[in-house]
């Protein structure tokens, strides 16, 4: 198992400690991030960028491995700096060394490339690690302010269900929200982030990915910071710009497809494009 | 119409159906709508409903029919919705009634695309436009060349429908080419890179291709061959299996005569499971008939690929 430093503030340790109790934590400012997909230096630049804007508590909402070099950097940072995680597909197979990643994909050419990172990811992760991964929770609660969270990977019915912004019904939303007893729902799994207010007065938020860019031609990535404001909560995206040229390095040299190098080099996607609706397929490249 | 309906309502019950397993909604997350009936303009040789211009047994919805069930819609939670047929741009209030639905939700088409003047792909471009939703335009072709396409679906089908393609990406949609396999399987990878070439003919050169397994009833039945006795869902089947992938346990079918089952099961008396959508809802489906082997077989192969289900949580 390779080691990745805990980051720590000036005064020890400045993140969280694990979620202590049985009532649900209450914060100020949460970041929360994402299909993370073994981006360890996007991830320790986003835990960095977290620490300067002061936030009091970051979740992780699932899909530690996946498409990027040496699995086990990433679970290093998130486990030593104990930042509790919602199980994602990927943590799940992982975990149970299923057959395959549970991406939810249909189409040959999405499963084609599906198959190579997770073969990957799977034989480089630590037995360690990969029994930890079996220990995250599918949903995680609790409150920004007043405002009552639902955190989770891709919905609270489906760790693996796609919530695309132009195949989500804001009725649909409302329906879970209600059903969940939630006023904020916070998911990833889809890799774009976005967000819409609901007709009941919740909103629902998807961070979007720190592993891969938003397939908007630019090489950010990105995570999301919830912050209390009067009764409610705000949220703001933000873009994490790190050294994508030694993850694409680092890439390379772990003989992974030039395919996912390019998408780490230009922000457009390149593999795993089936899946995406029309409209979010148009906006890309490929 | 109406004593047609109750003579074959009124069929006794083929002892197949008594032992076959029966599911239940999880959620309506399909909406599916028979929008013009049994009414296609073609009259393919392989359609698991029979559709042409004459088969009137199942007419076209008003646009007020798909309202009501849009509103009940909301309540219900649904997620997506598509249309079918026959084709339905046979339906003439076709462009509101998709206007109607993407001011809820994202909405796909099965459309043949041969009813597709420029006037019609630029006020679909508009609507998609005007909407947060997708619209999608799901375009069947069923073979690389004219003469492979037009043996199914009729002659001139082929460039009738490369012209209608070519007008929907010209406006900005990427259109879902679905094709019938007619093919032995381990050559579906050849036939997938010839529609890369021929689509990226008219200018659609990042094309979305979906491949089908046939379904062995209506005119299919005839051209190649049924469903065996075997070829049935049973009980032990069932165990451990993700009932996520028969479609019956997450759509519904709107018609004009009343709710099904399954947008394939359109023949089937066995598959109306209500006059209403509330109705259809609540009944539980019998995973009798034959073509609900080839949904377990395969996994919903009717819903787009963003919406594809897997593992629980």
């Amino acid at each position: 198992m390779s080691s990745a430093p805990a980051l720590r503030g000036p005064g020890g340790a400045w993140l969280p400690g694990p979620w202590r109790g049985d009532g649900e934590p209450r914060f100020r400012r949460v970041a929360a991030l994402g299909g993370v997909y073994s981006n360890h230096i996007a991830l320790r630049r986003a835990l960095e960028d977290a620490r300067d804007r002061k936030v009091d508590a970051v979740i992780c909402l699932g899909d530690l491995g996946a498409f990027g070099p040496h699995p086990d950097r990433t679970a290093a940072l998130i486990r030593e700096n104990e930042i509790p995680v919602v199980r994602g597909n990927y943590d799940d197979s992982i975990a149970r060394e299923l057959e395959d990643c549970q991406c939810g994909y249909t189409d040959p050419k999405d499963n084609h490339y599906a198959r190579i990172s997770y073969e990957y990811t799977l034989a480089n992760t630590s037995r360690e690690y990969r029994r930890w991964m079996g220990s995250f929770p599918s949903t995680l609660r609790f409150r920004v302010g007043e405002t009552r969270v639902l955190a989770f990977h891709g919905s609270p019915r489906r760790m693996n269900e796609f919530l695309w912004e132009t195949t989500t019904p804001t009725h649909f939303l409302d329906g879970m929200a209600r059903e969940h007893d939630a006023e904020l729902l916070l998911g990833t799994h889809t890799g774009i982030h976005w967000s819409r207010s609901l007709t009941g007065g919740g909103s629902y938020v998807n961070a979007g990915a720190l592993g891969r860019p938003a397939n908007d031609g630019l090489t950010e990535v990105w995570y999301v910071i919830l912050e209390a404001a009067g009764a409610g909560v705000a949220h703001e995206f933000v873009p994490v710009a790190y050294d994508h040229e030694a993850l694409a390095m680092e890439m390379q040299e772990e003989g992974l497809p030039a395919k996912f190098v390019e998408t780490i080099l230009t922000g457009w996607w390149t593999t795993c494009l089936e899946v995406l609706p029309g409209k979010e397929r148009s906006r890309g490249r490929w | 119409m109406t004593r047609i309906e109750l003579a074959v309502l009124d069929a006794p019950e083929e002892p197949r159906h008594q032992a076959a397993p029966s599911v239940g909604l999880e959620s309506l997350d399909e909406l599916w709508f028979q929008v013009s009936g049994t009414v296609c303009n073609l009259r393919c040789s392989h359609c698991f409903i029979s559709c042409s211009p004459e088969n009137h047994s199942f007419w076209l919805m008003t646009r007020e029919e798909v309202a009501t069930a849009l509103e009940a819609s909301v309540e219900l939670g649904v997620k997506e919705y598509y249309f079918t047929g026959g084709e339905p741009f046979m339906n003439r209030e076709m462009e509101e009634i998709l206007g109607d639905t993407l001011a809820i939700g994202p909405a796909t088409v099965l459309t043949n695309a041969t009813l597709m003047p420029e006037r019609r792909a630029w006020a679909l471009a508009e609507l998609a436009e005007r909407s947060p939703y997708t619209l999608e335009l799901r375009v069947s072709l069923d073979g690389v060349t004219k003469e492979m396409n037009d043996a199914l679906r009729g002659e001139g089908a082929f460039e009738r429908c490369m012209d209608g393609v070519e007008k929907l990406v010209k406006v900005g949609f990427l259109p879902i080419i679905t094709c019938m396999r007619s093919w032995p399987e381990e050559r579906t990878e050849g036939y997938l890179d010839d529609f890369g070439d021929l689509l990226a003919g008219i200018g659609y050169d990042r094309p979305r291709v979906k491949i089908l397994p046939p379904l062995l009833i209506g005119e299919e039945a005839k051209r190649t061959r049924g469903y065996e006795e075997t070829e049935r869902i049973t009980h032990e089947m069932l165990h451990g299996f993700d009932l996520s992938q028969l479609l019956c346990t997450r759509a519904r079918l709107v018609t004009a005569r009343g709710v099904y089952a399954c947008p394939i099961l359109l023949d089937s008396p066995s598959a109306r499971v209500g006059e209403t959508l509330a109705e259809g809802a609540e009944s539980d489906v019998l995973l009798g008939e034959s073509a609900c082997f080839t949904c377990y077989m395969s996994g919903a192969i009717c819903s787009n690929t963003s919406a594809s289900q897997g593992a629980d949580r």
